[in-house]
Parts: C-alpha cells; structure tokens; sequence
C-alpha cells in the first residue's frame, strides 16, 4: 500500500551504495511451469521479471537526489526561507513529547507529497468501469487541495476492485438494496449476541456456505476487521502462525493480536514453507521445547501488490503432511478467480474442505462490505460464541447484505440467468487479453496469468507520479503504489482489470498506455516475445487457459 | 624474540634443575639448557613427552559441540513429524453454549421490534435517537444509493474516496466544533486503529479499568506500555503519573520521546458513568499526558448539542487530543469517526490501518450519517427529550427487587445488576438470563444481557442486564418495560 509511512529513520541516506549490496535481491526471472508431481491441474504460470541492472542503479539515484532536495528543503523551511505547510502542534502542548517524530515524516514530507495528488481522488459515481472524479486543484505543491467544482466525466477506471462489475447503481443488486434501505434502515444498532440478528443475516450465511461448498459460513461488517479480530479467537499463545512475507496488514494484526509466536516464509515460496514446518515441529516451541498446540498457515489468494495466485495445491499438500491448519484470506480472489468464481480453490479445481479456514471479503467483487469466514461446522459455532466481531461490533447493514446476496446468486446462476457465469468468463478473458498485449508492448507485469490485478512495474518514484497524471490527463484512472507497500525500487503501477471493461474500453486503455509507456519511457523488459504469446484476441485464448 | 622464548623455557623445565643458580638465571644460554636436558633423568623425560603430546592433542583435536551431539537425524526427525498431534482447530462447543443460538430478529430492528416471531418494544438497541427507522434518512440513504451503488470497491486512496465522505467528514469537524474529522467504516475499528496510530513500542498508555473491548485491542495493537487505574478513580491515576514522573526524572533521555497517553470513555458503555473530564485535563497539563476520549455512548447523547462530554461538561474541545465515536448508536448508520486538531487526524490518515488498509464507508451508510447530523442540528430538542427519559427510566427503575441500577441518571445505555451475587459468575448469569427470558419477548419487551468475551476481557464487567432507553419509547412503554422487569425479577429472584 502505497501511503503509510511508518519507520523509515534515515531515508535512502545510503541511496547508491545500497543499490550494489541489494543487487542480489533482485527478482530472478522465473517463470513456472506445473512440475510437481500433477498437484496443478492447469499450467501455472507466474512470472516476476528481474529488474534491469541499469535501470535499479537510477532509482537508487533518483531517492538520493529526492533526499538531498528533501534535506535542503528541510533546511529552508527551519529557517523559514521556505513557507511551511506542516500542521503544527498547539502553543499549550509544545513541551510535550512529540506525538509522532519528525523523521517518520521526512519522507511524507519530502517525497509523497511530491506525488500526492495521485492518490485520494474523489469519486462522484458509481465506481464502475468508467468513472466521474472531482476535478482537483492544488497552489502550494500538494500541501492542500480544493475542489474546482467541475466533474472529469466517464474516466476509465483501471483502479477499484469491481473484479465482477457489481458496482453499480442501477439492475437487481441495487433494486435490492434499495428495497432493504426503505424496509429495515441502513444500520442496526446492536451486536450479532445482542439484538442485531436479523433474519437475513443468517439467510446470507447460509448463502454463502453453499456458494463455498462447505458447511457453514459466519459474516462480518468489514473485511479488514474479519482478519483482524477473528484470527486471535482461533490461535493463541503456545500456538505458531507462518505466515507469507506480502500477507495484508489486516492477517498480520490478527496475527499480532492473536498473541501466537509469528514466522514469515518467503513469498509464495513452499521450500520455505516447508523448511519452517519442520523446524517448527522438530524443534518445538523456542526455550521450552514443548510441542507448538497448533501450526496455522496464513495465505492469501490473489497478493493485490504482486499479482501472484497462491500455490495452493502446494501447501495444502504440505499442510496435510505436516497436520497444519491453513487460513486463506480470498479477499482479491474469491468472483475473481476459477471457472465458477468460487476463488483460488475452484481455480485449482480443489476442494474446498481441504482448506481450514475460508476467509474472503465482499468488497471487491461483489461490490458491497464486509467479510466472511467459512469452513466446518464446528469452527463456525465456536466463532459465533467467541468471535470478537459477534460480541462487540455492530452487525451488518441490511443494504449492504441484500447487496451480497443478489449478487452471490447470481454469481450462482440462481437468478435463473446466465449473467454471473459470463461476468466470470469476461473477466478471465479480459485478463489474459490485458495481460498479453501489456507484454506484448514491453512492459515488465508481474505476476500470474490468471490474476486481474496487473502490476506493471515504474520503478523509479518521480515515475509513479508522472504516470498517473498523463493516464488521468488522457481520462483513465490508474493507481500507483510505491515504498513501503513495496520494495524500496520496485515502484508500480496497478490495474484492476473488471468483467465491466469492455473490449473497446481495453483498447483505449491499452493504446493510452502504450503511448505514455513511450513517452515515459516504461518498457523495460528485455525479454524476447513469445510467438505464442502474440495471437489474435479470440475465444480460444480464454479456453486454452481456463480449461 | 629467541632470548625472550629462551628465558620462558627454562622456567618451564626447572624443577628438576633446582641445584643450578637461579640468581644467575639471565645468564643461561642454550647450551647450558641443553646440558641440563642431558643431565635430567629419564624418567623425567618420558613424563615431559607424555605432558608435551597430551597438550599437541588437545590442540588439535576437534572443540566439544554441544549441539553436535544432540543433532537430530533424518530418521529421528521423521519419526517427531509422524509423532506431533496439533490440538483441534477450535475447541468443541457444547450444544447448548449460551451464546451459540442468537435471537432472531425480523423485519426492521428498530423501535417495535420482532423477536423470535414476538413483537416486542425495544429496550436493547443502542438507537437513542430513534434514527435507524427514520424516513429522512431512508431516503437519503436511497438517493445515495441511486447515485453511488452500494460498495466503494477501494480503500480510501484508491479510488474509494467520495464527494460524499469528503462531505461526512467535514460536517462531522464543524458539528463537533474541531478542525477536523476522519471517518472509517467500522466502528469497532475506529479507536482500535486511532491508538495504534500514535502510541507505539515503549510508549505508556494509561487507562481507565472499565475501558471498552476495542479500546483494549488498540492498547494491544499498540504494543506499549499499558497502566491501569482503577474506574474514574483521579488518585489512583495521579498516583501512577507520578510515579512515572519520578521515573521519568531518573532517565530524562528515554522521557524526551516516551510518549504518555490518557484513554477514556465519555460514558462507560461497561459501567454507564462519566468520566470526570474536568479532572483529567488538570492532570493532562500538570504531567504533559494526551487525552484520548472514546465517545461511542455520549456523541449525539450529551450536552445541549449533542456534542458529548466536552458539552455537558463546558470543556473547550481543543483541550481534548483525540475523540472518537461510532456513528453506529446515536447516528443509527455504520462506521466511525475520530476528530480534532488537524495537526493529530491528519497523522491518521498515513497511519490508521484500519483507514488506509480498508475499503471505505459505502457511500449511502456515509449520506445517512449525514442526513442524521442534519436532524440533530435541526432539532437539538431531542437531546432535552432523551434526558428527561433517561431519568424517568432510572428512576423507575430504582428500587427493583433484587437487582441494582448501575450508571448515572443521564446515561442511555443502563445496567442493571444482582444486588447479592449468587456466588459464581454462571449462575448469576442463569439468573439474569432467566430474567430476560421471562421479558423478552414473550411479554412483549426486548430486553438483553450485555455480553462479552470471558476470557479475553482484561477485567471482565459484572454480569448485567442492558436497558437502553431511546426517544421513542413513551411513558407507557416505559411503565409497562418497568412493570414486567419488576415482575420478572420479583419472580425469579423470590
């Protein structure tokens, strides 16, 4: 995530000696092909390619420049040569300790704000495929901003997580919602224990367990708090949580909280998993010894910053080995995946029960809120009477719900139409599409084939910047995310490709950015095209990959 | 460097030449050192070689590996991996746990509410303004809806920022009377993320014993140095102040950057009393500590304006650092708020996890929360209204057999008790329970246990009965509320 800056003491100071010793963490060009033992019923085909020598030495040089600027201005505004725009801290409470250091800031202050305005763009309209934003102005450098009053209309977006289009403001969905508002009222002003159990709560429930396939399903009212407060009522101290190393901060806060010994394995890497497995059961717990109570696996579907699909017949392999328990948070991908749009597990064409514990958010593709989590009976039960959620937080709003379940039936084809099965297939067709043409221009995309959250890599930060304003200038909206969400060089941008685009709107974008790829000079890849990667868009291109 | 090797040796084979001079010593040379190793006995000689090999082995021979000893082969770890039985995912629980069958509630969960197929008169949710069914609101919330979908599809910096949190934000900053206002889409979330957000590793929070459970998550999710003083008691918080100050002046280093935090609840939602704001800002300014109020029970409840403490207690808001609120009670929508000076919200909007890292408020739960600030700018008569019926239902209330009120007579959300504990905690909660059941619903009033988590409360609340009061209860909703509580527990607890 591209704008929380937590601890950075001394930014890039060390900017160009840094880049010789970091070389060798570079991504190794790999691509995968499934080579393990048929666990993969379809080809798995993943790729992060490795940052050109060059290009890495100019982002080092591009943070130790910002960093001089970002000291002289410093020094300006100490003397007040430069206006200062920082908030300042009430004359009463001067002496007392600062409420954050100044050094958190330095790079808030001095790079981010430098490229501030391409975040936080106000939206008025339905988050669809082409969006309104509120045009924006700023006279002092981003320090403030104020609204002009006028609307960009129909800007495209490759930004919001409407994987399947749902966002919307008119068709059944909303019709639902609408008829919810007006019956029960948006909120509901009690606890799950308490009094806020509402009938329809327990029908989404039931909805959602069978979208699953498995026995049963509990909801929450946000998705980063389905994380956050459910993974401390199921592991404790004397527990081990391994985790990967890109895991959402919402599974590394439930991991925190949760007060279990936390050990992070390389990303998506199962030798890594595995070697900590069985150190973790061969050792036991550090000091004492004794046996860990439980092992829990933490694992997301989709990586939203890496474009990466979870090896999921990998470590479920793994964790029946060794008599783990996995999580798997499907927040990117569950709609967005699989030839049903049951996520990561359909996409493998696994099953379900294989996985402990299902967790996913509502959204993203199905364009409403919340969480859940699924899995067996018992896990279930024992949530509803321990989950912090069920006691202490207010229940689902009755829009947003009614909101899940048309969408989630029609997803099913429960509508009696076929409009949820071909949103999939659009999706997965759109992806493969934007994929291929992206690498076709040159670009470095990370990730998998399969994933529709397309990171195209920028890498030097002044690029981020200038990316989104020439996108936007051209009326398409992208999202940039730079450090710390990533690897200090390893800035991008990324799109979020949805069963809403039509192809017209993909070949605007492409061309679009095709043309401020040259003018930015983005295509670093090295890579020779594969001849079979050049086909024509057609039906078969979707088949052979999905089948 | 030979005469000086030459001058050791000597020492080191001279016990058995103790009829040569030592007082000639510097003098010797090789060749009387020689002469000795001559004159020295054979025996001697085979002791020394003895001694001289011994010390060449331990020289050469491999150090002592402690671990190498206990490494594990491939067979043995094998056999530990066959042999490792992890516990059960979650524990069994038993059929008949008592909070595994939630009440089931159909239709609109507002002021006549069914229960369990029972029409009941609401006395357990917390919509003290009767905004949850409000027609305002429905159609804002509908025209929103028209205009926005329902989810926002994207945290805040990704395009799920709309024109319409833009809108609830400031509204919030200028109802409030502050600089500014950040909204999240979970209440729960709001103080759990704010503390975190500025207290970190090696910081000192010192807080109320009674605080709330989110509050408690944030004090962990903060991972600092958490001091509790015991319920609104100001001398027990002072005492600990001090004490820190006094360890402060021992190490005024490591006091330049530990940051010191107050947390507090406006209205307890544990114990239904008020924090003694007055007092704690002396303290704030006496030790140089930062106020924290959780405001969840009181915004949209106290004060002529519904502005909370700070109101009813004439306090200047600026004095306060941080406040928070659900807008899921009073507002009757969902999400939260925390507001102030710009110079702490802004902090926020970088670090608040549960703002950067979460999709944003869907946008018609946002125009609802709006059209609610609307009514109560509008009409702050309905704070007086609200008032007057807390105390008409605290002092009905009063004097209920067996059971004691607990909170202060303006507070909306009241507890009500065992006056004699039946010994242990279950059994008090069998008796309450019973209670509740007897009410609700089956006699038409719905009435609940405050619940909570056992085992994860840091000082677990005693067991109660929640009677909420809302303006839409009338004086006979009220008397006929009292009468069956009355009944119930004269019944139960004979």
């Amino acid at each position: 995530f591209n704008i929380s800056f937590p601890h950075w003491p001394c930014p890039c100071a060390k900017g160009i000696a840094m880049s010789l010793i970091l070389v060798s963490r570079f991504h190794v060009s790999q691509v995968h092909a499934a080579s393990h033992g048929g666990l993969y019923s379809r080809p798995f085909i993943e790729s992060f390619e490795e940052t050109p020598m060059l290009v890495a030495v100019f982002t080092y040089m591009s943070y130790g420049i910002l960093t001089i600027f970002g000291y002289l201005r410093d020094f300006l505004r100490h003397w007040k040569i430069e206006r200062c725009n920082i908030a300042r801290e009430k004359e009463e409470q001067k002496d007392f300790v600062p409420l954050y250091q100044d050094f958190e800031n330095f790079y808030n202050r001095n790079i981010y704000m430098r490229i501030r305005d391409s975040w936080n763009r106000p939206l008025c309209s339905v988050p669809g495929a082409k969006m309104d934003l509120l045009e924006q102005a700023t006279h002092d450098y981003n320090w403030t901003f104020h609204y002009t009053g006028r609307v960009m209309h129909d800007v495209i977006n490759l930004g919001s997580y409407n994987y399947l289009g749902f966002a919307d403001n008119t068709g059944p969905c909303a019709d639902s919602a609408a008829e919810a508002t007006m019956k029960y009222g948006v909120g509901v002003a009690s606890t799950r224990q308490e009094i806020g159990n509402l009938d329809r709560h327990e029908e989404m429930e039931k909805l959602v367990a069978k979208f699953l396939g498995v026995e049963s399903a509990m909801t929450f009212g946000m998705g980063f708090a389905t994380n956050s407060m459910n993974i401390p009522a199921l592991s404790g101290k004397g527990c081990l949580i391994l985790s990967d190393e890109l895991n959402h901060a919402s599974l590394v806060l439930g991991a925190r909280l949760s007060g279990s010994t936390i050990r992070v394995f390389k990303h998506n890497n199962m030798q890594s998993l595995e070697k900590l497995l069985r150190e973790a059961i061969v050792h036991g717990q550090p000091r004492t010894h004794r046996p860990w109570k439980k092992i829990l696996i933490v694992v997301e579907g989709i990586y939203s910053m890496e474009g990466s699909v979870v090896r999921l017949p990998e470590v479920i392999a793994l964790k029946k080995r060794y008599r783990a328990y996995l999580y798997l948070d499907e927040a990117h991908s569950i709609g967005a995946l699989g030839p049903r749009g049951r996520g990561v597990v359909d996409y493998f064409g696994l099953d379900p029960c294989d996985v402990d514990v299902m967790m996913g958010t509502f959204t993203k593709s199905f364009g409403a809120a919340g969480g859940y989590i699924a899995g067996k009976r018992e896990l279930i039960e024992y949530l509803r009477s321990h989950s912090h959620s069920a006691v202490y937080a207010t229940s689902m709003s009755p829009p947003v719900m009614e909101q899940i379940i048309t969408s989630m039936k029609c997803i099913m084809g429960e509508d009696g139409t076929t409009m949820g099965c071909e949103r999939v297939r659009q999706l997965a067709k759109n992806t493969v599409y934007f994929r291929k043409r992206l690498r076709e221009m040159g670009f470095i995309i990370y990730g998998n084939e399969g994933s529709p959250v397309v990171p195209m890599m920028l890498y030097m930060p002044a690029k981020i910047g200038a990316f989104a304003r020439e996108m936007l200038k051209r009326n398409i909206g992208v999202v940039g995310v730079g450090f710390p969400a990533t690897p200090i060089i390893e800035s991008r941008a990324r799109f979020c490709i949805s069963a809403a685009h039509t192809k017209d709107v993909l070949d605007t974008a492409l061309s679009v950015i095709n043309e401020v790829g040259d003018l930015l000079q983005l295509k670093y890849s090295r890579r020779k095209r594969q001849p079979s990667l050049a086909r024509p868009f057609d039906d078969n291109v979707y088949e052979d990959i999905d089948d | 460097m030979f005469m000086l090797l030459t001058h050791s040796q000597p020492c080191f084979f001279s016990f058995y030449t103790n009829n040569i001079n030592m007082a000639s010593g510097q003098q010797w040379v090789l060749v009387e050192m020689v002469q000795a190793f001559y004159e020295a006995p054979a025996y001697h000689l085979i002791l020394e070689g003895i001694l001289i090999l011994w010390i060449i082995r331990l020289l050469f021979s491999k150090t002592y590996k402690l671990h190498e000893t206990y490494r594990l082969t491939e067979k043995e770890k094998e056999d530990l991996i066959e042999e490792w039985q992890p516990e059960p995912l979650v524990p069994p629980v038993s059929k008949d746990h008592p909070s595994l069958s939630y009440d089931v509630v159909t239709g609109p969960p507002s002021h006549n509410i069914i229960i369990n197929g029972k029409e009941c008169i609401n006395f357990a949710s917390f919509n003290f303004l009767g905004l949850l069914d409000n027609e305002r609101v429905k159609q804002k919330a509908l025209a929103s809806l028209k205009k926005y979908g329902v989810g926002t599809c994207g945290p805040r910096g990704f395009y799920g920022t709309f024109d319409v949190h833009l809108e609830l934000e400031s509204r919030l900053a200028n109802f409030m009377k502050t600089e500014e206002a950040i909204i999240y889409s979970y209440g729960f979330a709001t103080i759990a993320s704010a503390i975190p957000a500025y207290s970190k590793r090696g910081d000192i929070i010192f807080v109320d014993e009674a605080a709330c459970f989110s509050i408690q998550k944030g004090l962990q999710a903060s991972r600092s140095f958490i001091k509790y003083f015991k319920h609104n008691d100001m001398e027990d918080l002072e005492r600990l102040l001090k004490e820190q100050e006094l360890e402060d002046h021992k190490n005024p280093r490591k006091a330049r950057v530990t940051r010191k935090f107050i947390v507090v609840e406006g209205l307890y939602i544990n114990t239904a009393d008020i924090c003694p704001l007055p007092e704690l800002l002396k303290l704030k300014y006496k030790y140089k500590v930062r106020i924290f109020l959780e405001e969840s029970m009181s915004f949209g409840v106290l004060g002529e304006h519904g502005r909370g403490v700070t109101e009813h207690f004439g306090v200047n808001i600026d004095d306060i650092d941080l406040i928070s609120a659900n807008m899921e009670n009073a507002v009757a929508s969902i999400g939260g708020f925390c507001c102030g000076r710009s110079f702490v919200i802004d902090h926020q909007r970088l670090s608040g996890q549960g703002y950067c890292f979460s999709a944003s408020l869907p946008p018609m739960l946002a125009a609802a929360a709006i059209e609610a600030l609307n009514i109560m700018e509008e009409d702050p008569d309905i704070f007086t209204v609200l008032r007057e019926k807390c105390k008409h239902v605290y002092t009905a209330l009063q004097g209920t057999p067996g059971l004691k009120l607990v909170g202060v007579q303006f507070a909306p959300a009241l507890h009500l008790q065992l006056e004699r504990s039946s010994g242990s905690r279950d059994s008090d909660m069998q008796l309450l329970r019973t209670i509740v059941e007897y009410v609700s619903p089956t006699r038409g009033v719905a009435l609940t246990l405050a619940r909570y988590l056992e085992k994860e409360e840091r000082f677990l609340p005693s067991p109660s009965i929640r009677v909420v009061v809302t303006i839409e209860q009338t004086d006979q909703d009220i008397q006929k509320a009292v009468s069956c509580i009355q009944e119930a527990a004269s019944a139960v607890l004979k």
